[in-house]
């Protein structure tokens, strides 16, 4: 069994290119379609609370999938197969990315790349300030998130653990008024 | 301190604090590995997002493990690679034992309702001082509105938008 999970986890880590929302779909086809591990209730409800811890999502989902499949075994095996594909395939290329980079013209092509890295964050902010909602509050933390980090050089872990005490007390006042 | 336990100690970091998905957790790399250690440059980092963009697998595991392989070879891409899932993959190992208890937790939802806002500050963060590191002169300004554009109006797929920029970097850089 744990064989077998860690086999498909491979699987799933070596072919999806995108990150963890690209990579959840495939997931549940494997895991609930066709290998039938968890129901697609269970499943649906291992992404609302993975998606609530820190880590990449699609390592959090399989640990998950692979300890409710098979316990102690099956998550270590899940989580092993999820992550070495981009773990051989990022080293491969990082044993031969100085050498290749000598060449002119793959300096241009970066010189292309980079700008467009930059385009594809500011959109990916884009869809996300689109999809949480332009108010207030979702505004001004942010913005001041931003001026922290960029102003006063603070570091981001010390914006997200004040963030994260401030919703705490915000939302506990909340509930007892 | 050694540099593999530097090397642990800073993705164990990251990893701990990545909220909010690959790009929010760019911030946390580039205070760590760029402005802490000085183990990469700014503009060989961004070179990095761009492989990790296409390549299979999460943007912080990509970048732990060619950050790592930078500064110690192959056991430091090991290194920096376990370091980085080390706590995610614990934390979520302990929700998955007590899952039916943590469910009910709203605890849990207060503090993310918190972190949530900050994401977006994050990645703004990461994607300004990725502009200011990468966008060197009006040639690159368009290549970026192109790339902005065709993904957004165009629904062109991010991987081939990269490969677009490259070819026209070839001829902006090279050509022109």
């Amino acid at each position: 069994m744990p064989l077998d999970i860690f086999l498909t986890f491979f699987k799933i880590g070596s072919f999806t290119i995108g990150g963890g929302y690209a990579m959840l779909p495939i997931i549940q086809r494997e895991v609930v379609g066709n290998k039938k591990w968890l129901g697609e209730e269970e499943f649906l409800d291992s992404i609302a609370v993975t998606n609530s811890l820190p880590g990449p999502l699609a390592i959090n989902c399989a640990t998950f999938v692979g300890y409710r499949t098979a316990g102690y075994a099956g998550a270590a095996a899940a989580a092993l197969g999820a992550v070495m594909p981009s773990f051989l395939i990022i080293l491969v290329i990082a044993i031969f990315f100085a050498s290749f980079r000598e060449y002119p013209i793959v300096d241009y092509v970066f010189s292309g790349i980079r700008p467009a890295v930059v385009a594809l964050i500011a959109y990916a902010l884009f869809k996300l300030v689109k999809a949480m909602g332009v108010n207030l509050l979702n505004i001004s933390v942010s913005i001041a998130v931003l001026l922290l980090i960029l102003l006063f050089n603070l570091h981001p872990i010390v914006t997200i653990v004040a963030c994260g005490a401030l919703g705490f007390f915000l939302n506990r006042k909340e509930k007892k008024q | 301190m050694t540099a593999l336990l530097k090397l642990f100690l800073a993705f164990l970091k990251i990893g701990a604090f990545s909220f909010g998905g690959g790009y929010a957790v760019l911030a946390l790399i580039q205070k760590e590995v760029i402005e802490n250690n000085g183990w990469i440059l700014p503009k060989d980092f961004i070179d990095i997002v761009a492989v990790a963009e296409m390549t299979p697998g999460p943007i912080a595991v990509n970048s732990s493990t060619f950050v790592g392989y930078r500064v110690a070879g192959i056991a430091g891409s090991a290194i920096a690679t376990f370091a980085v899932v080390l706590v995610p993959i614990t934390i979520t190992l302990i929700v998955s034992v007590y899952y039916n208890k943590f469910k009910h937790l709203k605890q849990v939802n207060w503090v993310i309702k918190g972190i949530r806002p900050a994401v977006l500050g994050l990645i703004a963060a990461a994607c300004i001082k990725i502009a200011w590191a990468s966008i060197v002169d009006i040639k690159g300004i368009i290549i970026a509105l192109m790339v902005f554009l065709g993904i957004y109006k165009l629904k062109i797929n991010p991987i081939i938008a990269i490969i677009a920029s490259g070819v026209l970097g070839v001829i902006f850089y090279g050509v022109i």
